[in-house]
């Protein structure tokens, strides 16, 4: 799977699509892998507040929980309930249908010095040969 | 996301089979010391493999569990005497061919190790152990039987086992070998030619709850890779897929089987853990006997019981249980959605007064109370086939 252009990734294997100062974050196709098939997911509930680098929610597959990280801080403006019955979608469409959830940005610059598409996939390669040397 | 990232591979233990897994792209992950597939995502995955288990049949490399012979020394009678000396159940019920499920306990009557005891012969027994558990049950068992006039081999590395489970497995096997499965019961075993290979221990157990055998052919590489593409090229017509130790898991927690570190340990009982109908008191004397009488006697505090969540969350090993007002009372452990059943069930220590059906249980699940109930197990129970095993067409 590509790895959209225009979004940007943290080493923790979330990504951010910035839209004017609402951000959509989910978790990439690695991370997807990685987990297996998703089983659970728990989202913070609109109008909480999110901070970078700081657990938001949960990701769960049957054998593991996995936290996942705010690439950047923020008020969630909305989060996609519809996981809850469909949590697969973040397997199927990790980049698009299985967002997790939108953020009105209290520090838009914060996303800026996240990787793009090509340092991460630079990144995951990097990881990989680590992994089997 | 944080990842559990897997030790450098040099470190752990290998299967023979560890290439095969490789090869297959599987997921693998330290269990025990052991580098073992947890999944294999290119072929569909740990709910798959749970469901191919239950619905046809799947393949398992178990190799990383350990195997002891107790036989008799100069004198019979000897291996029979040690085996009943360190082992809870009563081996002298024990025909040639059969096996029983049992546990090696400490003085303590808490558990070393759980164990399959197969009676291979006269005075012949073998023991099939835990991998986690290897050194210490070898180490346990040779200080234990020291008094006895039997011998003592590990035949741990000897052995490639593989579990092949679910209900079309005796359809597959006897693609496979000579031996007569038909008349194998559940629990009981037999030697044949598999694969080509003589002489070869099929045994009718497994950890899954579902019908299956387990084999036991030479731990060469060579010869354990053979015996696998045989298996998977027979079970093709079948559907047959290769399960890692994430379905065991699953499988074996819907069948309410225990797991050594969770359900059993050196620090709970026999009687905590549920599993009186494998410890014959009656016997006569065994390790951990007259420490069971007196846990007995002074009552319990603690009873393993099955939960359903009732609110959305999923109980899993080690979370804290509470009752309504949030006090500790008990712990999960093993947890985990249940690909059969379609809900997040879990096993747990609680007291004795909250083990009735339906009695509301709450778990912790990062830092919220989180509902369940207990429920009756096995959660899951394999429907029962035809009365006799039908006689196999010959291969």
């Amino acid at each position: 799977m590509a790895y959209p252009a225009n979004y940007r990734y943290t080493k923790e294997h979330e990504w951010v699509d910035v839209n004017g100062d609402v951000a959509t974050i989910g978790i990439t196709d690695y991370a997807q892998h990685e987990l297996g098939d998703v089983v659970f997911v728990e989202l913070p509930k609109v109008g909480a507040k999110i901070e970078a680098a700081k657990t938001f929610g949960t990701v769960e597959s049957v054998k593991a929980v996995s936290d996942i990280y705010a690439p950047a801080s923020g008020e969630v403006v909305e989060a996609n309930d519809v996981l809850h019955n469909t949590p697969e979608k973040i397997n199927t469409d990790p980049h698009g249908a299985g967002w997790l959830i939108k953020v009105r940005l209290a520090k838009p610059a914060e996303v800026g010095s996240l990787m793009d598409a090509t340092a991460y996939e630079a990144y995951l390669a990097s990881q990989s040969k680590e992994a089997s040397a | 996301m944080e990842f559990v990232t897997t030790p450098p591979i040099t470190e752990l233990r290998k299967t023979p089979l560890n290439a095969v897994h490789r090869r297959l792209r599987a997921k693998m992950v330290n269990f025990g010391g052991w580098d073992m597939p947890v999944e294999y995502p290119a072929t569909g995955g740990l709910v798959r493999e749970h469901q191919a288990v239950r619905s046809s049949v799947g393949i398992f490399d178990v190799s990383h569990m350990g195997d002891i012979r107790i036989r008799s020394g100069r004198t019979p009678g000897g291996a029979l005497a040690a085996v009943q000396h360190l082992s809870m159940n009563d081996a002298s019920r024990l025909a040639i061919g059969q096996a029983h499920y049992s546990a090696m306990l400490y003085p303590e009557g808490t558990f070393v190790d759980d164990v399959i005891v197969h009676r291979l012969g006269e005075d012949d027994y073998l023991l099939v152990i835990n991998a986690g558990t290897r050194e210490k049950d070898i180490s346990w068992v040779r200080e234990n039987t020291k008094s006895f006039d039997c011998v003592v081999e590990d035949l741990s590395d000897a052995y490639t086992q593989l579990a092949i489970q679910g209900p079309c497995a005796h359809d597959l096997l006897p693609k496979l070998t000579d031996a007569n499965l038909a008349v194998i019961k559940n629990y009981w075993f037999t030697h044949g030619t598999v694969c080509g290979l003589r002489n070869t221990l099929v045994a009718r157990t497994g950890y899954t709850g579902e019908d299956g055998f387990e084999i036991y052919v030479p731990s060469d590489d060579a010869t354990s890779e053979m015996v696998w593409n045989k298996v998977m090229e027979a079970g093709r017509q079948f559907g047959i897929i290769p399960c890692g130790l994430g379905a065991r898991n699953t499988l074996r927690l819907e069948a309410k089987m225990a797991l050594y570190g969770h359900e059993i340990s050196d620090k709970i009982n026999v009687w905590e853990a549920g599993l009186d109908r494998y410890c014959k008191m009656e016997k006569g004397d065994f390790v951990g006997r007259v420490a069971l009488e007196r846990a007995k006697a002074a009552g319990l505090t603690r009873q393993l019981v099955g939960l359903e969540m009732v609110d959305r969350g999923i109980a899993r090993d080690e979370y804290c249980c509470s009752n309504e007002s949030g006090d500790v009372i008990g712990v999960v452990t093993s947890g985990s959605p249940s690909p059969t059943l379609s809900k997040n069930i879990a096993l747990a220590y609680v007291p004795p007064a909250m083990t009735a059906l339906g009695t509301p249980i709450y778990v912790q699940i990062r830092g919220q109370k989180c509902k369940a109930q207990v429920v009756a197990t096995p959660f899951y129970k394999r429907s029962k086939k035809a009365t006799m095993p039908q006689a196999a067409a010959n291969v």
